[in-house]
């Protein structure tokens, strides 16, 4: 503020107050007079309401705004029932011991086709990954089986394995195996080479390697596509519980829809996103223990 | 540049006396050699520097010597006992620095080992932190114990004050300095700073298209003065050697 080269008459000076305190040095030629502008510190420009409160208000205007046309009328309860019973039959279903049981054998369904999946996806991964052979033999077959959509399959599937649990678990594998496939093969191919050598030069074998450079280097990839393997795998459980599904969440479903009980749907789903913001908080606690050498951006 | 250090005698005979004895080295990339027919011998406990302009094959000599590349003709005995340290530091960011020091390393060496050798250079209070967390030259230092560790015969160096600022750089020269004295290996320092290269070496080597070009002993007292006269001759006359005029002869 000590050097001003503002003249003394400029017109609006933005500081006005500060300018006027110091005496401005007379106009040297040939020195543009510069613009000032004033700095403000960051806190005074903070507004007052807490963060966390700004991030609710949305959703909870929605709700108000939800209620309001169903009490109104504009929507009736047979197309989106309103709010408030929505909350009385999940409360409902809860105490007959329906929705409790519903979710605990979805829950089983994905869990035993997120373990096959994760053990097949992880397994081609590290045998293409680690294996020039692998990689001719694996990675193409892999590669063309990816691009059936596999939701497709469910027909051949239920004449493969009937219609009991087997069909079910086998396309939540297949949908989980390929993202971590992709994943952790990509992974351990991008592991820097740099890393590799110094490796090499510090005496490690051929395992050593593996263990201590390529599998820690692979583990951030491999836990993205962790990620994308479980949004799928909820995914797959949708579709698979909506064929000949005589429990679970998708059973329930489908019996609200026979009697036209949108609250029990909106249950459904609202447990179906409530399952997968769970899995993804899981998923990013072993982020956050497994790759705690990272450093992190966590955003201003 | 004469020296009798390249006598013929039997390779069963020398290979025990010295940290490395190359000859008729030559190591070719699509046809074209980037070390041609190359002899060096270093003795052990001798520190050697060796000078060359990017591109003249001296990173490519020290990863032949290091043993990462094997697509060579010609005699190369190397100390068994050897280590790096990279221009980059080279740390497993998944592993704390003091088992990045023990890295490699045989049998189950206790942690003990590693905070000695952190110590030395002087990082024993970093030994439990992430190696992403390090500055430039703490990471260097740490790259440096990762390879004193292993208490070898012979330490191979690629550049690595390079990417280091101009203060730290000093520091890091001292210590590599004070690290060889003490420990007595044969050092071979990879540079293209003509003055690390007096500063620090008792012969250095400048190398060009694939052979060593010029040699210079150093017998300058240790330590060594940059404001020394014959240090500024001797740098004068390195430089010139690899096509730098200074301003002395230009005037």
């Amino acid at each position: 503020m000590s050097i001003s080269h503002a003249p003394p008459n400029s017109p609006e000076p933005d500081i006005s107050g500060i300018s006027k305190s110091v005496e401005a040095g007379p106009e040297e030629p040939g020195h543009a007079a510069p613009d000032l502008q004033p700095l403000v510190p960051a806190s005074s420009r903070r507004t007052r309401v807490p963060r966390w409160l700004r991030r609710t208000a949305g959703p909870l205007l929605l709700l108000a705004l939800w209620q309001l046309l169903s009490s109104t009328g504009v929507l009736a309860s047979g197309v989106l029932a309103p709010p408030g019973r929505i909350a009385q039959v999940g409360w409902d279903l809860v105490a007959d011991g329906s929705l409790p049981s519903a979710m605990g054998t979805s829950l089983r369904r994905v869990a035993a086709g997120l373990l096959f999946g994760t053990v097949t996806g992880t397994g081609l991964a590290l045998v293409s990954g680690l294996f020039r052979v692998g990689e001719d033999l694996v990675d193409a077959p892999v590669q063309m089986l990816r691009t059936v959509p596999f939701v497709g399959l469910i027909p051949l599937f239920i004449i493969w394995f009937g219609i009991g649990e087997a069909p079910k678990i086998a396309i939540i594998t297949l949908g989980v195996t390929f993202p971590l496939y992709l994943n952790v093969y990509a992974g351990i191919r991008g592991v820097d080479s740099q890393l590799i050598e110094a490796g090499e030069s510090l005496g490690l074998g051929r395992w050593g390697l593996v263990r201590h450079v390529v599998l820690p280097g692979a583990l951030p990839g491999a836990l993205t596509g962790l990620r994308y393997s479980l949004g799928i795998a909820w995914l797959a459980l949708v579709f698979a519980e909506q064929v000949n599904a005589d429990a679970g969440i998708g059973f329930l479903m489908v019996q609200a829809r026979d009697f036209l009980r949108t609250d029990v749907i909106v249950v459904c789903l609202i447990v179906y996103a409530f399952l997968g913001l769970l899995a993804d908080f899981i998923v990013r606690s072993l982020e956050r223990l497994l790759l705690q050498w990272r450093p992190t951006f966590t955003g201003r | 540049m004469a020296t009798d250090v390249h006598r013929a005698v039997s390779p069963a005979a020398t290979g025990a006396a010295k940290a490395v004895r190359v000859e008729g080295l030559t190591r070719s990339f699509d046809g074209r050699a980037v070390i041609d027919d190359l002899r060096l011998d270093i003795e052990p406990g001798e520190f050697v520097a060796l000078l060359g302009r990017s591109g003249c094959g001296k990173s490519t000599l020290l990863r032949i010597l290091a043993g990462l590349d094997r697509d060579i003709e010609g005699t190369a005995l190397v100390s068994r006992r050897r280590a790096v340290a990279f221009q980059a530091p080279r740390l497993m960011p998944w592993k704390k620095v003091w088992r990045n020091v023990l890295l490699g390393l045989p049998g189950r060496p206790e942690r003990s080992v590693a905070e000695r050798a952190l110590d030395e250079v002087g990082l024993g209070h970093r030994s439990d932190a992430w190696p992403k967390t390090l500055s430039g030259g703490e990471a260097q230092r740490a790259s440096l114990a990762r390879a004193l560790v292993r208490e070898p015969d012979l330490l191979l160096l690629d550049e690595p004050f390079g990417a280091l600022d101009a203060l730290t750089r000093i520091k890091a020269q001292r210590l590599v300095g004070e690290l060889w004295q003490r420990r007595g290996c044969a050092v071979l320092l990879v540079t293209h700073d003509v003055e690390e290269a007096v500063l620090l070496a008792d012969r250095v080597l400048v190398m060009d298209s694939g052979r060593i070009a010029h040699e210079q002993r150093i017998d300058l007292h240790r330590p060594r003065e940059i404001t020394d006269p014959r240090f500024a001759g001797l740098r004068a006359g390195l430089l010139e050697r690899l096509g730098v005029h200074t301003a002395a002869e230009a005037a």
